[in-house]
């Protein structure tokens, strides 16, 4: 039993990161239809970044006041992580806005492929994983339940916190605010949004800028949480994020942070439970994106319901 | 149309999945030159393959340096009559298909005379095969694996398919049970949790870990595997963590261990973690490796050997950016081991394909004192060097704890 609930909180801690990043797969698909495969080198790019903010910014002295350094690690990251995708929907994207559906597709894996080389050539010591500081409350809290003690650190419960305090503020924010109907219009029909007023191009880039600030804070996270940043992350949770996104319905909020936490309890779960351990974890999650997509390709909360981006 | 995307995106998801592995870089280590020696006949290449970037490169960058200062030191010596020597690094990236790219990359050149490397067993078993067709002597500086030299059945029936591979580090049937005799024996652990990556070098050093301790009395009371590339343990620690070991043996290499050690840690479970020579590096310990953690590694401690001084004097001058790390003196021991052969196969002729039976033959009587010891070799093509070492973190470092050797 105890183990049971310490699976379950792993899986949420893990489901809570890949939510993060799968919000801006999500959003940026349900906009232009585009799925963002550099997605998950921008989170890495993030996490690279706010590691530079403490190395290279944060003067000594404040390095262990996590109030201080961790808000300015999250703004570095989320900044670097910011410009990088403007630069990238302003010059990769947006010229091939009216070209058939593959050929983004694939520039999108040239960023990833050129973000991710770049990383490690030029940040120091980056062709290894490189040490990430814990800059936050080192506490973990035990719980004695039933047969056993289960345990949760404080950077776990942050992740979780932030991803779902995230996730509703962006819901709000689309639903409720003025450039939130802009997208809405815009995912809709962009031509027609363009007649009503809306200004289509910055209401893609300010798409683009949310989900690379959320991919940069799920960096920050990320690096806390594991205490180490390595080039190769942006690819695995970039597909993990990108299998969220798919679970729950592109182009919905709700769907990808559902399909989030749903991969991070099979992921955890199915190690501990299914033949083959922890081994096999990935092949489950793929399993079931499979399933999903032959009995409910448009996701589990895809189109009829959906709150497009 | 949109489900269309989608369905294209998880088909090049899975593409990517599959090539993930992909590319190879290569580098090529200029050779230094002393023009006082005769080097008229042109230049011979040693062949390094090791892992140039990813999570092992600090343990292949000290190989190809150390490789690098050898030949250097011959050219300056003209140790080889009338050749300049030159290495030729390839990176084979710790995966099997891109090393068996490289050696054939460096096969296929006349000039190659011989290979150092692999540092991952799992590579070694891609690149003996290839180089063995063109007779391309290969002496790894690092492989720990038994079956590579004395084949699958080597408790049993030992059966060399390699005369061309050559080894100069002691292995895992004599490092496993070594690491159990000093955790259950010295150190008192009787319940112990077995993690592995699934690799050859891993799972192999882990079973025959496995083997010695439960003939000493131990108990394995969980196993579990990670993926290579996993970074959150936190899933494999809660599905050992309720048998409550007391110590966790990993066999694998230290991008996952150091941080698995840290994140038991983390979720309660503040036991040693004890591993084989694939976490014996600093960055195990700065990638959370904590106070306490063990583990064993091939020879006595470098920095301990009279032999070794004047390779690390050697090393430090040359002014490297790369530590020589765990298997720095044992690539220029097999650097070494195959210049010495090679000078005495051509001795008043020139290199040609011909020349390569003598090479091979002149490894396998060759003798000689290296930086790590005595370097001689066995029937198999294994180092009779047997010392093995075990580490522990303390202060932030590896400290030598005890040398010796497994005797039964």
């Amino acid at each position: 039993m105890a183990t049971l609930l310490q699976q379950l909180i792993n899986g949420l801690v893990l489901g809570g990161l890949i939510a993060l990043i799968a919000l801006g797969y999500t959003m940026v698909y349900g906009i232009i239809q585009l799925i963002n495969f550099a997605h998950g080198e921008v989170f890495m790019v993030g996490g690279f970044a706010s590691l530079a903010t403490y190395s290279y910014v944060l003067p000594d002295g404040l390095k262990s006041d996590w109030w201080f350094a961790l808000p300015l690690m999250a703004i570095g990251g989320a900044l670097v992580a910011v410009i990088l995708a403007v630069i990238m929907e302003r010059f990769a994207y947006r010229p091939l806005r009216n070209a058939p559906r593959l050929a983004p597709l694939i520039t999108a894996l040239g960023v990833s492929v050129i973000l991710k080389e770049a990383v490690r050539l030029w940040y120091p010591g980056a062709t290894a994983p490189v040490p990430f500081p814990r800059v936050f409350v080192n506490k973990t809290f035990t719980f004695e339940v039933f047969d056993g003690s289960i345990t949760i650190g404080s950077t776990a419960i942050l992740m979780i916190v932030v991803s779902i305090v995230g996730a509703i503020i962006l819901q709000t924010y689309i639903t409720r605010s003025r450039m939130g109907r802009a997208m809405r219009a815009t995912a809709q029909d962009p031509d027609t949004a363009r007649l009503m007023g809306v200004n289509p191009n910055r209401t893609i880039v300010l798409t683009f800028v949310i989900g690379a600030a959320l991919a940069g804070i799920a960096g920050v996270l990320y690096g806390i949480q594991i205490t180490n940043v390595d080039t190769e992350v942006g690819f695995l949770y970039g597909i993990f994020a990108f299998t969220a996104a798919v679970l729950g319905g592109v182009g919905s909020i709700k769907g990808a942070v559902i399909g989030g936490f749903a991969i991070g309890l099979v992921k955890t779960l199915s190690g501990q439970y299914l033949p083959g351990g922890t081994q096999y974890d990935l092949v489950w999650i793929f399993v079931i994106l499979i399933a999903v997509l032959v009995f409910r390709p448009q996701g589990l909360f895809g189109e009829p319901e959906r709150v497009r981006a | 149309m949109r489900n269309q995307t989608v369905k294209a995106g998880v088909l090049v998801a899975g593409a990517l999945l599959l090539a993930a592995c992909g590319t190879n870089k290569t580098e090529s280590g200029a050779g230094g030159g002393n023009q006082s020696c005769d080097q008229s006949k042109g230049t011979l290449v040693i062949g390094v393959i090791a892992p140039q970037s990813g999570g092992l490169s600090a343990l292949g960058l000290g190989i190809k340096n150390s490789a690098q200062l050898a030949a250097d030191q011959a050219n300056e010596k003209c140790a080889v009559k009338g050749y300049k020597l030159a290495v030729q690094t390839e990176d084979d990236q710790a995966t099997a298909q891109v090393g068996a790219q490289a050696a054939t990359r460096l096969s296929s050149n006349a000039n190659v005379v011989g290979v150092v490397g692999t540092l991952n067993s799992s590579v070694a078993q891609s690149v003996q095969p290839i180089l063995k067709g063109k007779n391309i002597v290969q002496i790894s500086p690092a492989n720990t694996n038994p079956s590579l030299t004395r084949g699958k059945d080597y408790g049993t029936a030992p059966k060399r398919d390699f005369e061309t591979y050559f080894r100069v580090c002691a292995t895992d049937d004599l490092q496993g049970p070594f690491a159990a005799k000093y955790l259950v024996g010295k150190a008192g652990k009787k319940s112990i949790a077995i993690i592995t990556d699934g690799k050859t070098y891993g799972e192999g050093l882990a079973a025959e870990f496995k083997k010695q301790a439960e003939k000493d009395g131990a108990k394995i009371v969980a196993s579990a595997k990670v993926g290579e590339k996993d970074t959150d343990f936190a899933g494999v620690i809660a599905t050992i963590k309720g048998s409550n070991p007391d110590a966790i043996y990993y066999g694998g290499e230290y991008p996952q261990a150091g941080p698995l050690s840290k994140q038991a840690k983390d979720a309660g479970l503040a036991v040693p973690v004890m591993g084989g020579d694939g976490i014996y590096d600093q960055k195990f310990i700065d990638l959370g490796g904590k106070e306490g953690d063990l583990a064993t590694s091939v020879g006595a401690p470098t920095d301990t050997l009279p032999s070794a001084k004047a390779f690390i004097d050697a090393y430090k001058a040359k002014g490297f950016k790369d530590d020589f790390s765990a298997y720095g003196a044992f690539s220029y021991d097999a650097t070494n081991a195959i210049i010495g052969s090679l000078a005495k196969a051509i001795e008043g002729g020139d290199w040609s394909d011909s020349k390569r039976a003598d090479l091979i033959k002149n490894v396998q009587s060759y003798s000689a004192q290296g930086a790590t010891g005595e370097i001689k070799f066995d029937e198999y093509g294994d180092s009779t060097n047997k010392l093995l070492t075990v580490y522990k973190v303390s202060g932030g470092k590896w400290v030598a704890d005890e040398t010796g050797t497994f005797g039964g």
